[in-house]
């Protein structure tokens, strides 16, 4: 029980309470304190990453063994998972390693990596292909489902319209102050609701910052005993 | 009726084809309007160009990846090559795996463009500009540059030590950074604002992607933000001012797209009125 | 300009188009790119964590600098793991409560310190319209998102004061969501027409 909930609950507690003191405090050992914390913290975070990986990889295990369907895009996954991570193990993140440069003596240390090749040609594209798709889904959006159906709404869409033609050049072709009713806009209304919803968000973190030190917040333990 | 009707039985695909054409058709047949540049873009650009010594340090934050390399990437390049255009150091860092490899290929390219077009002053990986290795940690990460760049990364992103590149000479922290300007499109911008800027007190600029600029302009009011470079519109911007120095050859993708960009907005604007029309005539028959 | 001849060019452009194809109507093509895509990019973290991460900041440290400090968060980190395995699972509590605590602890103050300086730029230093208009419009909004005061009388003309600076902050993000998305395109397009075709330059 003690392992299970009240160590991570006063391991949470101790390291929180003395970091926010450290910020109080200038003298040498504080600081020294400080840069061994953040020196761990990069440590230990490098390990979530795996931890990710390492459930993304179970999910399309388990398709594949029970046949779920579509299965067989699963093995796409898999396959391409483990060929890049091994050329890029082997091969060198951003410049190739000494053991690539052994066995393909004519790879210069200045050459593109595999890793890159992947990256560059197959990852850059689809990734930015795939985001692109929103370009239509708004267009057809904007078709269907704007609507000027209240004066709130209406409001909405009128700065919507200024803000959309005041920021190209066309726009201001087709009348030179729209540009600063649009900086106008952006920096005195926008801006003011903008800011009231960041202070509302702020306060919400920090409330829940100081929950979670005090032990009354959770739900980052997960479930169970 | 028959043309309302028209507009509430249309397949999607139509509209898709339209679209795509609005973007293709300014490609091939461009008009290139003039365009103002706005005060949060410039004052990042005269920043640069009239407030850091020679030699001096600029920090570019590679915090986006492949989704928003379409905005963002043309200001990570353009930036760099002012900062080298002024003899300046350029350090690219991030805390995400995959903007280190955004931050790579915008030095490959900025370095392959410059050296091309200024052989007479060439630059060099190492000594004018490197990314830093990627560490994971975030808010730790950005604290920890703080402190001691060096000690926080150890090692370039190519797996050389940072206590032996030239480029570091004299740089131990954030006090040694004359600007940093982050380029993301998510919540990691407030860590930089919020832990860099804050505790530290690092100067420094906002490149953005336009979904998250209108949220930023606080920051620029506030004066945590020097400036703001506001979506692909912000980076052509950018281009433009750098263009007047005519010391860099590489491609200005963002001006390129802007007619394109011009043309799409008119056809949004069309479509939201079309689609009010055909609801309120449908409405005022219901109505009947 | 002309068609590239690049075999790497041609692998993008053909990828590039499988995804559009997702626009007449769901493919294998489309589908076969999405799931290639995941593993690539997962794969590709893989490298620049082992390069980057565990060679920089555990391997060498501990293998050429002897620095046995690496040694606790080393072990912390490992604990993870232990979700792994049922009996021990509870371990990874340990390392996640180490991250989550102390993360806080460091964001309190410097939270607080950023939360001052957004009200500090709200105070009028200057009586002119602009600043009025932010200090009616931050505090309004703050009214609008307070739900534990009923929206009535005063506090409910307020809050209605709030929404109309909302509606116009949201259409300003709109109109900029508009511009974000078709640059998008306009970036695989460039691609398409330059890099590929060869049609511009």
């Amino acid at each position: 029980m003690f392992v299970r909930r009240t160590l991570p609950l006063l391991v949470s507690a101790i390291f929180g309470v003395a970091l926010i003191l450290q910020f109080f405090v200038p003298h040498p050992a504080s600081k020294n304190f400080y840069n061994m914390m953040l020196d761990w913290l990069i440590i230990v975070s490098a390990f979530t990453y795996l931890i990710a990986v390492q459930s993304t990889v179970e999910l399309h295990v388990t398709k594949i063994k029970r046949k779920v369907e579509g299965w067989q895009y699963s093995i796409i996954v898999l396959v391409s998972l483990f060929v890049t991570a091994a050329l890029g193990i082997f091969g060198g993140a951003f410049m190739p390693t000494t053991l690539w440069m052994k066995i393909f003596p004519s790879v210069k240390p200045s050459d593109t990596t595999p890793l890159m090749y992947t990256y560059l040609y197959m990852q850059m594209p689809m990734q930015s292909t795939i985001f692109s798709l929103l370009a239509f889904y708004m267009a057809s959006a904007a078709f269907r489902s704007f609507r000027a159906r209240s004066f709130d709404a209406t409001l909405l869409l009128i700065t919507a319209g200024i803000v959309t033609l005041g920021r190209v050049p066309l726009g201001e072709f087709i009348y030179k102050g729209l540009p600063d009713v649009v900086e106008w806009i952006l920096k005195y209304p926008n801006m003011a609701a903008q800011r009231g919803i960041l202070i509302g968000v702020q306060l919400g973190i920090i409330a829940t910052s100081i929950k979670i030190i005090l032990g009354i917040e959770r739900k980052y333990l997960g479930g169970g005993k | 009726m028959k043309f309302i009707n028209f507009i509430n039985n249309l397949d999607k695909r139509w509209i898709y084809l339209v679209l795509a054409l609005c973007i293709i058709i300014p490609f091939i047949f461009p008009v290139g309007f003039p365009m103002k540049t706005t005060p949060p873009v410039k004052s990042i650009y005269d920043f640069i160009e009239d407030s850091i010594p020679e030699g001096g340090v600029v920090l570019i934050g590679a915090d986006y990846d492949p989704s928003t390399m379409a905005e963002l990437h043309p200001m990570a390049k353009v930036i760099a090559a002012h900062a080298l255009s002024n003899n300046l150091r350029v350090l690219f860092v991030t805390l995400y795996p995959q903007g280190a490899g955004m931050a790579q290929d915008a030095i490959d390219n900025v370095l392959r463009e410059w050296n091309k077009s200024n052989p007479d002053n060439p630059k060099k990986l190492g000594k004018d500009i490197t990314l830093l290795a990627y560490v994971p940690g975030v808010s730790a990460v950005v604290l920890k540059m703080g402190e001691d760049i060096t000690q926080t990364f150890n090692e370039d992103g190519y797996g050389n030590k940072l206590s032996e590149l030239e480029i570091m000479n004299g740089i131990k922290n954030y006090k040694d950074i004359n600007l940093m300007v982050e380029l993301a499109g998510s919540s990691v911008v407030l860590t930089w604002l919020i832990y860099a800027n804050g505790r530290y007190g690092l100067k420094m600029g906002i490149g953005t992607t336009a979904v998250s600029a209108a949220e930023y302009y606080s920051y620029l009011q506030s004066k945590q933000a020097i400036g703001m470079l506001g979506g692909l519109k912000g980076a052509a911007e950018y281009e433009h001012l750098l263009g007047k120095k005519n010391v860099y050859g590489g491609r200005k993708d963002a001006s390129i797209g802007m007619d394109a960009q011009s043309s799409a907005h008119i056809f949004f604007i069309i479509l939201i009125i079309l689609g009010n029309i055909a609801y309120f005539v449908k409405k005022k028959k219901e109505g009947k | 300009m002309a068609i590239s001849t690049n075999i790497w060019i041609w692998i993008a452009a053909l990828l590039t188009l499988a995804i559009y194809s997702f626009l007449y109507k769901d493919n294998p093509f489309y589908k076969f790119a999405e799931y290639l895509l995941v593993g690539i990019s997962i794969g590709y973290g893989i490298s620049v964590y082992w390069h980057n991460t565990i060679i920089t900041k555990v391997f060498n440290p501990l293998v050429y600098d002897k620095n046995f400090l690496v040694l606790i968060p080393l072990i912390l980190g490992l604990l993870m793991f232990s979700r792994f395995f049922k009996n021990v699972a509870y371990l990874s509590r340990i390392p996640i409560a180490f991250v989550v605590g102390a993360g806080t602890g460091l964001s309190v103050p410097s939270s607080f310190e950023f939360l001052f300086k957004q009200i500090y730029a709200t105070m009028p230093l200057k009586l002119d319209v602009g600043s009025l208009i932010i200090v009616v419009g931050v505090i309004s909004t703050l009214v609008y998102f307070f739900f534990s005061l009923e929206h009535k009388g005063f506090v409910g003309k307020v809050s209605k004061v709030g929404i109309t600076f909302i509606m116009v902050a949201f259409g300003a993000a709109f109109g900029y969501t508009i511009m974000a998305r078709v640059s998008l395109f306009i970036g695989r397009i460039q691609f398409l027409l330059s890099d590929w075709l060869g049609i511009i330059k």
